[in-house]
């Protein structure tokens, strides 16, 4: 009896599709989305759909095709034709059951990465026709649970994570206080007007990443800069109402965030190491919002503390030891061009850097952004063997020595983490913050 | 069978003429007012340098990732599509035609050039035909009118060949060859041959957000 007994694959659970599900009707269905594409989708929508040759170009772009041994449901297009094209087709007039489908589809099976925008030769965005779709389950109320439940955290408390009013200044100081025993004289400045800069993070960082929070103020504190954190609500930059299709919600946190920084004053915001939440104020909220460009000017992370160590505000006593990879995040690097700044950034506190293939704004994506891993447990073996190609990548940087990955954003770190340990990769991941905290020149601490 | 000759080089000319130039003007402009109406936010980020810096990129074969990962691919893409454009337009038998009618001429590819290029998209026709058969990613989102689009746009190149060669039914090919012909322009701005009008705007568009606002390469 050597062979191992065959799992049952169990079918995810998610009450909060199912329940949803539960509750619709085909007219109810038709007429949600049919109100949709009238009133909220033109150009785009339609020369999408028409222009698209069906060509299949775009499946190479995707990691759940690659992963999926090129099954072609898996393909970009394929994810269309399963769910927008059909609906159009049936001119909005779907089953309940094709409506479930179809919120598996676009939740758990597409990161809105881009990638396959770089791939097509017209340009099609099939992470625009996603977001169209998660637009009608969102309107119909069969959003999965997980997401949901933290799109209802944005709505009641402004951030992701359920963190209450007085917990979010309590952590503040707490980190501060923890902070203070290696350097006295640190402050986190709490609604200090007119500062430099107003730092901002997501929600999980004070529920259960504090410590990014202690590193972060070293690093601000050893650089002298002029800096601020908001007692109240919109000190949280993250947003899954955008992911969820809650585009009233997503316009409500990021006019909370842009008008917190304005109350302050303050001359730009600097946004922790995170993907998602840089796209919400850069790309999409923004743009809700009816600002081209986000009103107050948004530094991420990587950015700045390429420009700290550039300008010599933080200087390297001994470099990261050992060879590292770097990852690039997607709302990041495709979707801001950071990938050089991340590249110098890497080389002057490491070793050595060596890449992962592809790379750049061709990288492949960590497979939880774009909301999937929000969706929660019922759906994480989905996620991490839609991306064995991530790990196929990873193995790669590692046969070339890296030890260590270096991911700059907390979606990816996450995802990355689970795909590391599924498929026994065997690298360590950080933050930026993980290591320049780690290779800084620190002041000598005073008195123990 | 005169009749049917000077109907389908007189009205029906005209006609497959004008519904493919009002056709293309009319997808194109309604497709403009329909982005101004509902989407107006578009045109505040487009670039032209952006947008055309990325249409240049994906003109040249293999200057794309996609294209280098697809050579077969690439190689028929861009001899089909410049076979397909360029051989009605220089043929010799054509240039008579208009210079008959109209008294105008330009210059014309040999014949026998000209001959080969119309195998070209024959055999590239082919090409996708099998290829829409056989790479499963492709055959997933295959519908029938993709099958139509492919069999409107072979058929005047098939039979202009026939006719040219004269091996036999030179009569019925020429017939068969100008209607055909006719039918592919004037459906091309109704049917997903329109990529031809509306491929170069999601092109300048992607290319523009791409290079003016995420700083990346759509390439």
């Amino acid at each position: 009896m050597d062979e191992p007994a065959p799992i049952e694959e169990k079918k995810s659970l998610d009450p909060g599709l199912d329940i949803g599900i539960s509750r619709l009707t085909e007219d109810k269905i038709q007429k949600t989305i049919n109100a949709i594409i009238q009133n909220e989708t033109g150009a785009r929508l339609k020369i999408y759909v028409e222009t698209c040759i069906h060509c299949g170009l775009c499946s190479k772009a995707c990691h759940y095709y690659l992963s999926h041994d090129n099954d072609p449901r898996f393909s970009p297009v394929g994810k269309v034709k399963q769910t927008l094209w059909e609906i159009l087709k049936r001119k909005g007039r779907v089953s309940p059951d094709f409506i479930k489908k179809a919120a598996l589809i676009v939740h758990t099976e597409c990161n809105l990465c881009k990638r396959c925008a770089q791939y097509c030769p017209f340009g099609v965005d099939v992470a625009y026709l996603m977001t169209v779709v998660r637009r009608m389950i969102h309107r119909l109320g069969c959003t999965p649970l997980y997401i949901q439940d933290t799109a209802h955290s944005h709505s009641v408390t402004m951030n992701q994570m359920w963190v209450k009013g007085d917990e979010w200044p309590d952590t503040l100081q707490w980190q501060e206080e923890e902070a203070q025993v290696e350097i006295p004289t640190l402050r986190i400045p709490l609604e200090k007007k007119w500062a430099d800069i107003m730092y901002s993070v997501i929600a999980p960082e004070p529920k259960f990443q504090a410590q990014l929070i202690y590193q972060a103020a070293v690093i601000m504190d050893v650089a002298g800069v002029d800096w601020t954190m908001p007692a109240s609500i919109g000190w949280d930059n993250s947003d899954m109402a955008m992911f969820t299709g809650d585009n009233e919600m997503m316009g409500r946190i990021k006019r909370t965030h842009f008008e917190t920084a304005i109350r302050l004053k303050a001359k730009k915001i600097v946004m922790g190491e995170c993907g998602h939440a840089f796209r919400s104020v850069y790309d999409m909220g923004n743009r809700w919002l009816g600002w081209k460009m986000p009103p107050v000017p948004i530094v991420h992370a990587i950015e700045f503390y390429h420009d700290l160590i550039k300008n010599g505000k933080i200087k390297i006593a001994k470099k990261y030891p050992g060879t590292v990879t770097l990852h690039d995040p997607c709302n990041v690097v495709r979707g801001g061009g950071l990938e050089e700044k991340a590249r110098w950034l890497a080389k002057e506190l490491c070793e050595e850097v060596v890449e992962m293939h592809p790379n750049r704004e061709h990288n492949y994506c960590c497979a939880a952004g774009g909301g999937v891993i929000n969706c929660g447990p019922p759906y994480k073996m989905d996620r991490i063997r839609g991306n064995r190609i991530k790990a196929e990548q990873l193995f790669a940087a590692k046969t070339k020595g890296a030890k260590t990955l270096v991911a700059p954003c907390h979606n990816c770190h996450s995802g990355l983490h689970d795909i590391i340990h599924h498929y026994g990769v065997g690298l360590e991941i950080k933050f930026f913050s993980d290591i320049i905290y780690e290779v800084m020149e620190k002041p000598e601490i005073n008195g123990g | 069978m005169h009749a049917f000759y000077q109907f389908i080089t007189g009205p029906m000319a005209w006609a497959s003429f004008a519904l493919f130039f009002a056709g293309c003007l009319y997808r194109l402009v309604s497709m403009i007012r329909l982005a101004n109406r509902t989407e107006k936010f578009i045109f505040s980020y487009l670039s032209l340098k952006y947008g055309f810096r990325s249409i240049l990129h994906w003109l040249i074969p293999f200057g794309t990732e996609s294209w280098r990962q697809h050579p077969w691919l690439t190689i028929v893409t861009f001899a089909f599509h410049s076979c397909l454009i360029i051989t009605p337009l220089f043929l010799l038998s054509h240039i008579v035609l208009w210079e008959e009618r109209w008294n105008i001429r330009w210059w014309a590819l040999p014949d026998t050039l000209a001959d080969v290029m119309t195998f070209i998209v024959i055999m590239s026709c082919i090409f996708f035909l099998v290829r829409r058969r056989v790479s499963p990613e492709v055959r997933f989102v295959t519908d029938p009118s993709d099958y139509f689009i492919l069999a409107i746009v072979i058929a005047p190149f098939l039979t202009g060949f026939l006719a040219y060669h004269q091996w036999f039914a030179y009569r019925f090919f020429v017939l068969f060859h100008i209607l055909s012909g006719e039918i592919m322009l004037a459906v091309i701005p109704f049917t997903r041959l329109s990529h031809m009008v509306f491929s170069p705007l999601t092109r300048i568009y992607m290319g523009s957000e791409f290079g003016g606002i995420r700083h990346a390469k759509d390439w």
